[in-house]
């Protein structure tokens, strides 16, 4: 018995997703009185060995190139035969892009029941029993799982990334590739910006911003926090930022540390998607804007007078001239 | 052609969410239901201009649920389609509607699964990579883009950190998300002939569900919100930092 933890990594590193998914699976494992193993499909820049550290004691590769890009087929194929052969119990996966795209096929293929979107470690005490995300963040459900053999994939920036001591063994697979039916083609990545889902502080626009050529204060902002920039659906609707930056019920659902909403109402609909962020500031020139209801720090006034100033405090916080 | 669209109801998004049961079922009263967004915008809206290039094709709607799915589901034969197919059972969990419409699915020979990306309320993201799994078909997730050739698709979907341009035959599973169409509003002749749609009810088969919803919980009140002036950024900031500790 065993708890297998999928690693992700996009061109040569490992997601910060992933560790958190080591760490919780980790320490999943301990409270099950199982060992916690790793799976990586491809090859990295670093020596996995070290991996160790996040509480795993092994960790499967199969270190073929062609599997440094998301091959969906494939990867189900691989993760199930090393979950086979390893016996393990539990498969934590993140629930990324990657999880989304592999997490339901395993799923069905195995029989294992599935739990998308886990907010926090199993409950052991009566079954097994998940905390996920419902309602695009406007609630919690606990679910039991009814299965032998079980998935869950973690929500990003929920669980901590914990960190000790250890080596793990690297158990190279030999599993024969398979050619799936889709094809990739081309692979694209937008280089240079942090994704919105593994950020830590999202600096986020709406309509009050009132054009795409205002976005320069916000950017700045960002990239002084090291922050992911965001913005509401009319935003993403009207071209002013690109689709993959739209927030809420029906756009992407996010957790980070700090959430700074800046011209942005707090229609419901974009709260569903935001309102799991630990700290939440409000920047809006209407007092009443609905969205000071669900902040933890709000500040009335003018976006285009109050970033500029914003900007150089945080500058004089972090040292930069 | 022949195009199977996966629909589901959702609650409006701006209904009130609450528990009833001693929180082991969400509160229907007074909930209007709609379409869920990722169905009704991107997959259904999809299958209806693939149609609109190639007048042959065919489509139908799928949906697992009891009779208080109709009105929702007559709203999208209202948007497009041929005919819609309603399992009636309630949904216990993600591989239980897979199950479902993989018995449909394989009835109907279809070239072409459409789902959504996920539904608002559940946020399960599975129906579709499980369906694809139980037919043997291949999945695309997260699709931004479907372009039909024959019967070769070639698709961009979104992955971490980017996107990818996928090519894959026929038969084929694609979860729907933004970027594949843009939503419309149906009109008054849709309207009316939706009416006139066939609407079939089957009866559902028995399957196993893998999972069970034990309760639910709405999260913890903000405590209220610091009021900080305008003319003091730095104290936001100093708040942020010593405070909050999240800077
Ligand atoms: C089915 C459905 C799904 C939806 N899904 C989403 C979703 O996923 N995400 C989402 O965001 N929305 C979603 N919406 C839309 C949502 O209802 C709101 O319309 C939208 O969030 C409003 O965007 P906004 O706050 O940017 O714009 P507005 O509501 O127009 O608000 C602009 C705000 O900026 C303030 N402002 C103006 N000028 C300034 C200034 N100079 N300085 C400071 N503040 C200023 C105004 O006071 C106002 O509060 C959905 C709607 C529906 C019906
Ligand atoms: N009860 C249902 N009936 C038909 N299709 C469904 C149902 N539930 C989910 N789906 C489809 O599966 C997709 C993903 O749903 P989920 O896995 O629940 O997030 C939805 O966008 C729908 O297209």
């Amino acid at each position: 018995m065993s708890v297998l933890i999928f690693i992700d990594h996009t061109e040569g590193q490992i997601k910060k997703t992933s560790l958190e998914a080591l760490s919780y699976g980790a320490a999943l494992g301990k409270s099950m009185g199982v060992p916690a193993e790793g799976i990586l499909l491809g090859t990295v820049g670093e020596d996995l060995s070290t991996l160790g550290k996040y509480g795993i004691q092994k960790i499967h590769q199969v270190s073929s190139e062609s599997l440094n890009q998301l091959d969906s087929e494939q990867f189900i194929r691989i993760i199930s035969t090393v979950a086979a052969s390893s016996g393990a119990t539990v498969i934590v996966l993140s629930h990324t892009n990657t999880g989304r795209a592999i997490a339901p096929g395993l799923s069905a293929q195995l029989k294992a029941g599935l739990v998308t979107g886990a907010t926090s470690l199993p409950d052991l005490t009566h079954g097994f029993q998940v905390k996920k995300n419902v309602f695009s963040g406007k609630a919690f459900c606990t679910v039991a799982i009814k299965t032998p053999l079980k998935i869950i994939s973690l929500n990003p920036n929920t669980y901590p990334v914990v960190v000790g001591e250890g080596t793990a063994e690297i158990i190279s697979e030999n599993i024969a590739l398979t050619p799936s039916a889709t094809q990739i083609k081309s692979v694209s990545m937008v280089s240079g910006e942090i994704p919105l889902t593994e950020a830590e502080i999202v600096v986020s626009g709406g309509r009050g911003m009132k054009g795409p050529e205002n976005w320069g204060p916000l950017e700045e902002l960002a990239k002084l926090l090291h922050a992911a920039t965001a913005c509401s659906r009319p935003v993403a609707d009207a071209g002013w930022r690109p689709h993959h930056e739209h927030v809420g019920q029906t756009g992407i659902a996010i957790a980070p540390n700090l959430y700074i909403a800046i011209g942005i109402s707090g229609a419901i609909q974009h709260l569903a998607g935001v309102n799991r962020s630990k700290v939440i500031v409000v920047i809006n020139k209407d007092p009443e804007a609905p969205f000071f209801k669900s902040a933890d720090y709000g500040m009335v006034g003018d976006a285009f007078e109050i970033l500029p100033k914003l900007i150089a405090a945080v500058k004089k916080l972090k040292g930069v001239a | 052609m022949k195009i199977l669209v996966c629909i589901s109801k959702t609650p409006d998004t701006t209904a009130k969410i609450a528990f009833t049961d001693n929180n082991r079922k969400f509160g229907t009263e007074g909930i209007q239901w709609i379409l869920n967004p990722y169905d009704e915008w991107y997959a259904l809206v999809r299958a209806i201009e693939i149609k609109e290039k190639d007048p042959s094709a065919i489509i139908h709607l799928v949906t697992v649920g009891g009779a208080d799915c109709d009105q929702v589901i007559r709203k999208a034969l209202a948007l497009g389609g041929e005919e819609a197919i309603r399992i009636n059972t309630e949904p216990t969990d993600s591989f239980f509607v897979a199950s479902q419409i993989a018995s449909v699915a394989k009835e109907g020979n279809y070239d072409l699964i459409m789902t959504g990306k996920e539904t608002i309320d559940f946020n399960g993201a599975s129906v579709g990579g499980m369906l694809a799994a139980l037919l043997g078909m291949p999945f695309v997730s997260l699709a931004a883009k479907l372009e039909l050739e024959g019967t070769t698709a070639t698709l961009i979907r979104e992955i971490e950190g980017g996107e990818e341009t996928v090519e894959v035959k026929l038969p084929l599973v694609v979860g729907c998300q933004k970027g594949m169409a843009e939503q419309r509003i149906p009109n008054m002749k849709g309207i009316m002939g939706a009416r006139s749609k066939p609407l079939k009810v089957v009866e559902s088969h028995p399957t196993e569900s893998l999972t069970e919803v034990i309760s639910f919980e709405l999260p913890p009140a903000k405590k209220g919100v610091k009021m900080i002036s305008s003319d003091n950024p730095e104290e936001l900031v100093k708040l942020l930092h010593e405070e909050a500790k999240v800077i």
